[in-house]
């Protein structure tokens, strides 16, 4: 069923109990085109490039849990492409151009709102390096601009400016293209979508296993469910994914960390924005629902158990009430952690791997979220043609031996 | 928050009084040993971890205490402490890993 107002107001009429499932939870067949490890939001996604832009529709995506509980489910909905290097600045606007009418093509409502990310400035420091960003950005075409501390008060009013605080705001870079997303809608429209096309999608389907030929070149995967075969296979698990590489042989140069967000009590609209600061450590968003969306860094140990401790979760709290004194009484609601697989030079790594019909999508560490489109493309682009993009070419894994990393981990607009 | 037993203080301390310092047991190159480095080695030296998940040997740094560094024992998946051990001794056997566990668990029924 196409999604629309007509077909609102039709199920209006039967008090809502006649709608159709969105996608049939399917049984593993014996043998695919193929495979996609890991049902998050990339996952889908790529499931859904692979039948829609190239041509390959007999996929299965195997989930180990349900599609959208891992980071997809776990994030903090940010979109934005405010990267510094060349690689970085063409894969991330990659993805915001996808994201744009992306919900019209899934005929599934995502709620992008492309409200601005204001990144705030501090220092002398934080001034200049924003300053490079945004010139940086503006000759890779990257929509971004400066902001005088009082266009920033005009753009967000609740940030106190005020030149005698301990971290005054001294400017802030803003991205105009960028904003949130309803992140469950992402893996739910993209399933929807996928599944219309021939895809099957299989979820409480752990891969416990990859099976290799005489040749070295994968031949399918033991699950939960039975072996499944395929001679192509994308993985994409996030931060479980030097645990399937090694499945195939590979280690990988990945650590995963747990990312903890939280929420706050639903109150009125109030912050128009996202707002990041990299020097007092947190950033802040409104969601639709009402409630202040809370982030920051990861956590100092690496570790697989989707949760960590209450002491970090202050420090985001307190770096907010630092930034917005106006919501120092505001009480936090629930908290959760994704488990986030980080890189050396903290650039993801997309194309194929040593092991033939094999291909990875990982190590996009804690900012994943807004890459889902671009990245999911690029992956099932390298699947399909057995060579990667041009855009995800430079994120390939043999750079951690040739040496040519993309280093976005001091210079990148992010909070880590 | 974790409570972290340090093996040179002798003592339970709580998680902020420590820093995480990456995966145990990781040995420099010695350029005498290996005089010709090849890019794939030195790959594996700078990048390449184990992220296991399970029990996984890594280091942790004392720093706001007696600011030693020490090695540890954690289950990556329940973030529990199975054993620590001071800096410069082997790495532990599956065996004695156990041994710790086991000694763990009956200690608790205890209390």
């Amino acid at each position: 069923m196409k999604y629309s107002a007509a077909s609102l107001f039709a199920n209006a009429l039967s008090g809502h109990k006649k709608w159709p499932v969105q996608f049939p939870d399917k049984e593993p067949k014996k043998s695919y085109d193929a495979i996609i490890v890991g049902g998050g939001g990339h996952g889908l996604g790529a499931a859904y490039y692979l039948a829609k832009r190239y041509g390959i529709t007999n996929v299965a995506v195997l989930e180990k849990g349900w599609i959208g509980g891992g980071n997809t489910g776990r994030n903090t909905t940010i979109i934005r492409s405010n990267y510094l290097f060349d690689e970085s600045a063409a894969m991330y606007d990659h993805a915001v151009d996808l994201w744009d009418g992306l919900g019209q093509e899934l005929n599934y409502n995502l709620m992008f709102s492309k409200r601005g990310v204001l990144m705030l400035a501090h220092n002398v420091h934080d001034v200049q390096s924003f300053q490079r960003h945004v010139h940086a950005n503006r000759l890779n075409g990257v929509d971004n601009k400066w902001m005088t501390p009082e266009e920033c008060k005009a753009f967000c009013p609740p940030l106190d400016i005020s030149q005698n605080r301990r971290y005054p705001v001294m400017g802030a870079a803003l991205q105009m293209r960028a904003g949130t997303a309803r992140h469950d809608s992402v893996a739910w429209g993209y399933a929807r979508a996928a599944s219309k096309l021939g895809v099957d999608i299989i979820q409480n389907c752990m891969v416990t296993g990859i099976r290799r030929g005489a040749d070295g070149a994968v031949e399918g995967v033991e699950t939960q469910k039975g072996y499944i075969a395929s001679n192509k296979i994308g993985v994409s698990a996030a931060g479980n994914s030097s645990v399937v590489m090694e499945m195939a042989g590979l280690r990988f140069p990945l650590e995963s960390y747990p990312l903890q967000a939280l929420v706050s009590e639903p109150i009125k609209p109030i912050m128009p924005c996202v707002v990041m600061s990299n020097a007092v450590h947190a950033y802040i968003s409104q969601s639709d629902k009402g409630e202040l969306v809370i982030g920051a860094g990861t956590d100092q140990y690496t570790s697989y158990s989707q949760r960590g401790p209450l002491h970090l979760q202050e420090h985001n709290v307190a770096a907010i009430c630092e930034i917005f004194p106006i919501f120092k009484r505001q009480r936090m609601l629930r908290s959760w952690g994704g488990i986030v697989d980080v890189t050396p030079d903290r650039s993801p790594i997309v194309g194929k791997t040593p092991v033939k019909g094999l291909y990875v999508n990982c190590g996009w560490g804690t900012g994943g979220f807004k890459a889902t489109p671009g990245a999911a493309d690029m992956l099932a682009y390298t699947i399909a043609h057995d060579a990667p993009h041009k855009i995800n070419a430079p994120f390939n894994l043999d750079r951690f031996v040739g040496g040519r990393l993309i280093d976005e981990a001091a210079a990148a607009a992010v909070a880590h | 928050m974790f409570e972290i037993h340090c093996p040179y203080c002798n003592e339970k301390r709580a998680e902020i009084e420590f820093s995480y310092a990456g995966e145990a047991h990781i040995v420099r190159p010695n350029a005498k040993q290996q005089p010709v480095m090849s890019d794939e080695d030195w790959s594996r030296y700078m990048f390449i971890r184990d992220n296991i998940r399970g029990e996984h040997a890594e280091r942790w740094w004392h720093n706001a205490g007696c600011n030693m560094f020490f090695n540890a024992i954690r289950n990556t998946v329940t973030d529990k402490f199975v054993m620590t051990y001071k800096m410069g001794s082997p790495r532990r056997t599956a065996k004695q890993i156990d041994v710790a566990r086991e000694t763990n668990t009956a200690d608790k029924a205890k209390t």
